[in-house]
C-alpha cells in the first residue's frame, strides 16, 4: 500500500469509554485513512463494536455511557458541544451484524434514509443507484416494491442493508462483523463490494475473522481489553506484527 | 429418499407415546373450546327462536322503533345500535390516540424506571370498577359538561362515551406499548443508523412494524366499548331514541338488555325472547370482532421474524 498525505477522516485523540462503571475502550489513537478500508480485529469483548459505534455517536442511546478524549472527524470534535449526533449517522452511515431490514418494501427500506432527509429529487433513481453500488439491484429488480426486506435471502438483507446506508451517501461506512451471519458465497459477495466501494467511500470493518481482514482491508487495528495495541498496514500487520500480543493473536495463540 | 431405519424407531417409543398423548389431549382442549363457543350460540339462537319467528327480520334490523313492552309494540334494532355506534364512537375517539401516545410516551420516551412505575400502574387502572366510572360521569362530567352545552340532558351519551374512552385507555395504551416495546432494538437502531431521529424512528419504523399489533389492540378496544354497560346504563339513560343524539339519552344494545332484565314489568316469556335476540347481535359482533383481532394478530408474527 502505498503511502498517504491526506489527512484521516475520523482519528481518535486518547479516547474511552465507559458503560457505568466499565471502561470498554482505553485510551485509544486510531486514525482512519480516507477511501481506505481498515479493518478492526481483536478477542470477543475488546471493544471493537463499542469503538465502532463511538464513530457514529451510537453509543449515545446507551443510558450510562460517559465517553473521554476526543474523536475528531475531520478535524472537528465528533463529541463537541452543539454537534448533532443526528447530523453525524447522516454522513457516517453503518451496517450491523445482523441484518435489520425495516419491515417494509425494498423500496421503502433504501428510500428511508433520503425521505427522512428531505431529498429533493428523483427518488427512484436514487434508489436504483444506491441498489446497484451494493449489486443487488439486479436480483430485485422485478419486485422493487412487492417484496418486503424479509423476502430476501440473508446476504442479499446484508447487501440491502448497505444500499440503505449508501443512499445517503455517506462519507464513511461502519461495518460491525457484516458478514458473520452469511454463508461463504454470500461473504464472499460482501467481500468483493467492500473493495468496490473503498473507491468512493471510507470503510471500517470489525471483523473476528482475520482471513477476512487479510483479504478486504488496507489498514488493520487490533484490539485487546479495550486498547488498541496496534494498527498499520494489513500485510505489515500480518507478516512483521511489532507487538508480541498482535503476534499471539495472529497466530492463534490465543483469541 | 433416505432409507427407513430399523433401529430407531424401538427406543423412542416412550417419547412418541407421550407426544401422541399430548397431541390428543390439546386437540381435546382446543374442541371444547369451541364446542363451548358453538354452545352458546345454539342457545341464543334457540332462546331468540320465538322472537324471530314472530318478528320479521326486516322490522328487527331495520325498524327505528324500540319500544317492547309497549302498546303498540316496536321492535326496530336500530335505535340500539345506532345509541351504541355513538357511545363506541366517542370512547374510541378518546381511548384510540390518548392510549396511542401514552403507548409511545412509554415505550420510546419514558426512562425505563418512569416505564417499569407507570406501566402497572396504568393496568392498575383497568382494575377500577365500570360503576365507578359510570358513577363519575353521571355527578362529575355531565355537570361539567353542561356548563358548555346547555341543552345537554341529565343523562346522554358524550358523557358516557367520554368516560368509556377514559376506561378504556389503560387498555389500548398498555396492549400498543407491548407491541411498540417488543419492536426489536435492531430496526430502531438502523433507523438512528441512517440519521432517524426519535420522533422519525418511532413514527415511520416502530409505529408501522407494530401497526398489526396496534391495530389489535384497537379491536380489543372496540370490543370492550361495544361491550361496555355500566357506564352506559347509569350515564346515558335508557330512552331508545332515533336518530341518536349524543345529548341526549340513549339506549344501547347492552342497556337494553338491562333494562328488560332488570325492569318491574311483567317480562313475558316472549320479551326475554327478544333479549336472547339483542344478545345473539352482541354476541356476533363481538365474535367477528375478536377473530378479526386474532387474524390480524396472526399476522404481525409474520411480520419481521
Ligand atoms: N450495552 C452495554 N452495557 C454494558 N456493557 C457493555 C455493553 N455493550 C458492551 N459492553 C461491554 O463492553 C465490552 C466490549 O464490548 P464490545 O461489544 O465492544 O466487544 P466486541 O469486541 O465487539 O466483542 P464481539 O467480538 O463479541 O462482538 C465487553 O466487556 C462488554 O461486556
Ligand atoms: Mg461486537
Amino acid at each position: 500500500m502505498s503511502e498517504h498525505v491526506a489527512p484521516p477522516v475520523l482519528s481518535t485523540r486518547k479516547f474511552s469509554l465507559w458503560y457505568g462503571s466499565h471502561q470498554a475502550v482505553i485510551e485509544v489513537d486510531l486514525d482512519i485513512a480516507e477511501r481506505q478500508i481498515t479493518a478492526i480485529i481483536g478477542p470477543s469483548g475488546c471493544g471493537k463494536s463499542t469503538l465502532i459505534r463511538a464513530f457514529n455517536r451510537l453509543n449515545d442511546l446507551i443510558p450510562g455511557v460517559r465517553t473521554a478524549g476526543q474523536i475528531l472527524f475531520r478535524g472537528e470534535p465528533l463529541y463537541g458541544r452543539g454537534v448533532d449526533p443526528v447530523e453525524v449517522r447522516r454522513r457516517i452511515g453503518m451496517v450491523f451484524q445482523k441484518p435489520n431490514p425495516f419491515p417494509k418494501s425494498v423500496f421503502e427500506n433504501v428510500a428511508f434514509g433520503l425521505r427522512i432527509n428531505g431529498f429533493r429529487g428523483d427518488l427512484k433513481a436514487k434508489v436504483e443507484e444506491a441498489l446497484a453500488r451494493a449489486a443487488l439491484l439486479d436480483e430485485v429488480k422485478g419486485d422493487l416494491h412487492r417484496k418486503t426486506g424479509y423476502d430476501l435471502s440473508g446476504g442479499q438483507q446484508q447487501r440491502l442493508c448497505i444500499a440503505r446506508a449508501l443512499a445517503v451517501d455517506p462519507e464513511v461506512l461502519l461495518m460491525d462483523e457484516p458478514c458473520s451471519a452469511l454463508d461463504p458465497i454470500a461473504t464472499a459477495k460482501i467481500e468483493d463490494l467492500i473493495r468496490e466501494l473503498a473507491s468512493s467511500v471510507t470503510v471500517v470493518i470489525v471483523t473476528h475473522n482475520m482471513q477476512q481482514a487479510a483479504r478486504v482491508s488496507d489498514y488493520t487495528a487490533f484490539m485487546l481489553l479495550g486498547e488498541l495495541v496496534e494498527c498499520g498496514p494489513t500485510r505489515e500487520l500480518f507478516t512483521r506484527p511489532k507487538d508480541s500480543r498482535t503476534e499471539a493473536y495472529i497466530t492463534g495463540r490465543f483469541g | 429418499m433416505a432409507t427407513p431405519s430399523r433401529s430407531l424407531p424401538r427406543a423412542a417409543r416412550g417419547r412418541s407415546r407421550r407426544e401422541r398423548l399430548a397431541t390428543w389431549g390439546l386437540t381435546l382442549a382446543g374442541l371444547l373450546a369451541v364446542a363451548i363457543t358453538l354452545t352458546i350460540i345454539a342457545l341464543f339462537v334457540h332462546g331468540s327462536l320465538p322472537f324471530l319467528r314472530t318478528v320479521p327480520l326486516g322490522e328487527f334490523l331495520g325498524g327505528t322503533r324500540w319500544a317492547p313492552i309497549h302498546e303498540p309494540a316496536g321492535y326496530g334494532i336500530l335505535p340500539l345500535i345506532g345509541a351504541t355506534l355513538v357511545t363506541t364512537g366517542i370512547a374510541l375517539g378518546v381511548a384510540v390516540p390518548l392510549g396511542l401516545l401514552a403507548a409511545v410516551f412509554l415505550s420510546a420516551y419514558a426512562p425505563s424506571p418512569v416505564r417499569r412505575v407507570l406501566k402497572p400502574a396504568l393496568e392498575l387502572l383497568a382494575g377500577v370498577p365500570t360503576v365507578v366510572y359510570g358513577f363519575f360521569a353521571l355527578r362529575f362530567v355531565t355537570p361539567l359538561l353542561q356548563g358548555f352545552i346547555p341543552s345537554l340532558g341529565f343523562w346522554n351519551g358524550l358523557s358516557a362515551g367520554l368516560v368509556m374512552g377514559v376506561m378504556i385507555i389503560p387498555y389500548m395504551a398498555s396492549l400498543s406499548e407491548d407491541v411498540l416495546y417488543a419492536v426489536p432494538r435492531s430496526l430502531w437502531e438502523g433507523a438512528y443508523a441512517l440519521g432517524a431521529t426519535r420522533f422519525e424512528a418511532v413514527t415511520r419504523v416502530v409505529i408501522p412494524a407494530a401497526l398489526s399489533g396496534i391495530g389489535a389492540a384497537f379491536i380489543l378496544a372496540l370490543t370492550r366499548a361495544v361491550g361496555e354497560t355500566m357506564i352506559v346504563a347509569l350515564a346515558a339513560g335508557r330512552t331508545p331514541t332515533w336518530p341518536p343524539d349524543p345529548r341526549q339519552p340513549l339506549l344501547t344494545l347492552t342497556t337494553a338488555i338491562v333494562n328488560i332484565a332488570t325492569g318491574d314489568h311483567e317480562a313475558t316469556a316472549f320479551i326475554w325472547s327478544a333479549v336472547f335476540a339483542i344478545g345473539l347481535l352482541l354476541f356476533l359482533t363481538t365474535l367477528v370482532l375478536n377473530t378479526v383481532s386474532y387474524l390480524v394478530i396472526q399476522r404481525f408474527r409474520e411480520k419481521y421474524a
